[in-house]
């Protein structure tokens, strides 16, 4: 790791000014992301604001019948809350399918979003990557690209968004909150919080420099069956191939996204209005436009496949 | 708290912290991680270091009662806590349940991955407890129990290189079975 100073925050308003005042600065919460790419001096912060003690870390009833989840909140307490398990399943099925054991009581909710997009080579410093250094070229197209995006991706970069979590808020409809340097809040829905790399692919959400995630919102439960289906190369502790969240309905509509195969969570809307003509619909549907290699072209039939299954097991 | 910047040497913490009932005190460099700080600063190696990126789960200690990869933690991010290593689990002639299991069930042959094994397993009867899910889990809002796919699934970020997962799993089997 390169040197760094570090700061204990003492309230929300305070770490946000430590990070805009600073340059190089970043927030600090669980680590487990941050601290690999330190290691790796991927990541080269100057300075690291910790917010773990903050008081963001409380998961809520809202009026309207939704759930406020804290950013701090962890991966471990999300899926093991009473209302989470029972009426937003497809989200604690899916943060148990992601990471381990260990993790998930480190991981948090904001920094779990924010995970960087994964790609062999954004972690082989010795190699050019557009995202770890912009303009010097994309290692991935024409070398292995068997775990990498297949759509939304760019001629810049075809780094995968690596999460199962966001994946299921996708499917909910979830909203991220936020605080920002000038004390103003703001509201940013999951569809548009990870952006596609375009010529940008260093840049993979919309918060400006010192803006911090305070909380998830989740609106009133959606109701309908709930499923996460991971496939992965080994039974457990390995990054998504492909994964589809589903929420399906007993008139056989429902909501469906992806993840494993694009830069951020893929959920297309006017796919998911095709499910009740079945599973190659909608992937035809979700996966057009799509610019695989010859090493990951394989992650199409096999998203319709991942689909079919759970749809099979939604409707028995 | 934390104090950054002591003496002003660049990242430089004072931590306090909690390690198997007793109070310790660390001057460190910012970027020592809590394993490095059990390990080179207090002297306590039975935590080991395997890949330090949390892949292996060598590193498994419990903070403030859950399991964690030390590797992965900045010491200064420590600071009020309370840390438990396997010295702090049991001794040898106080043996932890999951320790005198491990022994009766042969569950190591060299031993490295051990002690990050003895406490991941502690955590994971403690989460099972508070009815933590998994991926292995059936009905969500059931009581969870402890059977081989969802021991197998909770257990799989500690690898053995030894392959005594299958001893491993009886050890962890028969204190859950007590319990």
């Amino acid at each position: 790791m390169r040197p760094f100073t570090y700061e204990r925050a003492a309230s929300a308003e305070a770490a946000v000014a430590a990070v805009a005042s600073r340059p190089g600065a970043r927030f600090i919460a669980g680590g487990t992301n941050l601290l690999d790419l330190m290691k790796f001096q991927i990541e080269t912060p100057a300075h690291l604001v910790d917010i773990r003690h903050l008081p963001l870390r409380g998961i809520e009833d809202l009026p309207d019948g939704g759930l406020r989840i804290g950013a701090l909140a962890t991966n471990t307490e999300v899926a093991a809350h009473p209302r989470v398990k029972r009426e937003y399943g497809v989200l604690a099925r899916a943060i148990v399918a992601g990471a381990t054991g260990q993790l998930r009581n480190k991981a948090t909710t904001a920094g779990n979003l924010l995970q960087r997009n994964r790609c062999p080579y954004f972690y082989e410093t010795s190699l050019p990557c557009n995202k770890r250094q912009p303009g010097s070229g994309c290692s991935a197209l024409g070398g292995v690209t068997r775990s990498l995006a297949v759509v939304g991706t760019s001629p810049h970069c075809i780094a995968q968004n690596p999460g199962d979590m966001a994946v299921a808020l996708r499917v909910l409809d979830a909203t991220v909150e936020t605080v920002r340097p000038d004390g103003s809040q703001r509201r940013i829905a999951i569809g548009d919080f990870h952006l596609l790399p375009g010529d940008r692919p260093e840049i993979e959400h919309p918060l400006a420099p010192g803006e911090l995630v305070t909380a998830v919102t989740l609106p009133r439960p959606p109701g309908g069956t709930h499923r996460y289906h991971k496939v992965r190369d080994r039974a457990s502790y390995a990054f998504a191939i492909v994964s589809v969240a589903v929420v399906l309905q007993e008139d056989g509509t429902g909501r469906v996204a992806f993840g494993g195969v694009a830069p951020r969570p893929w959920r297309v809307e006017d796919a998911e209005a095709l499910l009740p003509s079945g599973p190659a619909a909608v992937v035809a549907a979700a996966f057009q436009g799509a610019t695989p290699t010859a090493g990951n072209a394989f992650k199409i039939p096999l998203a319709e496949r991942a689909l079919a299954l759970v749809l099979s097991e939604g409707r028995a | 708290m934390a104090r950054a910047q002591a003496a002003g040497t660049m990242g430089s913490v004072v931590v306090a912290l909690t390690v198997n009932d007793e109070r310790r005190r660390l001057d460190l460099d910012s970027r020592v991680t809590l394993l490095d700080a059990l390990r080179e600063h207090l002297h306590l190696t039975g935590t080991k270091k395997g890949c330090d990126h949390g892949h292996c789960g060598a590193c498994t200690v419990l903070v403030n009662g859950v399991r964690i990869n030390a590797c992965l933690s900045l010491a200064a991010m420590h600071d009020g806590d309370v840390v438990t290593t396997i010295e702090g689990l049991g001794r040898p002639d106080r043996l932890h349940p999951v320790q005198a299991a491990f022994i009766a069930h042969d569950a190591f042959q060299c031993g490295y991955c051990t002690p990050g094994q003895i406490c991941s397993a502690v955590a994971v009867l403690a989460e099972v407890e508070a009815g933590v899910p998994s991926h292995a889990t059936g009905d969500l809002t059931a009581p969870v129990t402890l059977d081989t796919s969802e021991l197998r699934e909770r257990m799989s970020a500690n690898i053995c290189r030894c392959g005594a997962y299958s001893n491993i799993a009886e050890a962890v089997a028969d204190v859950a079975g007590r319990s």
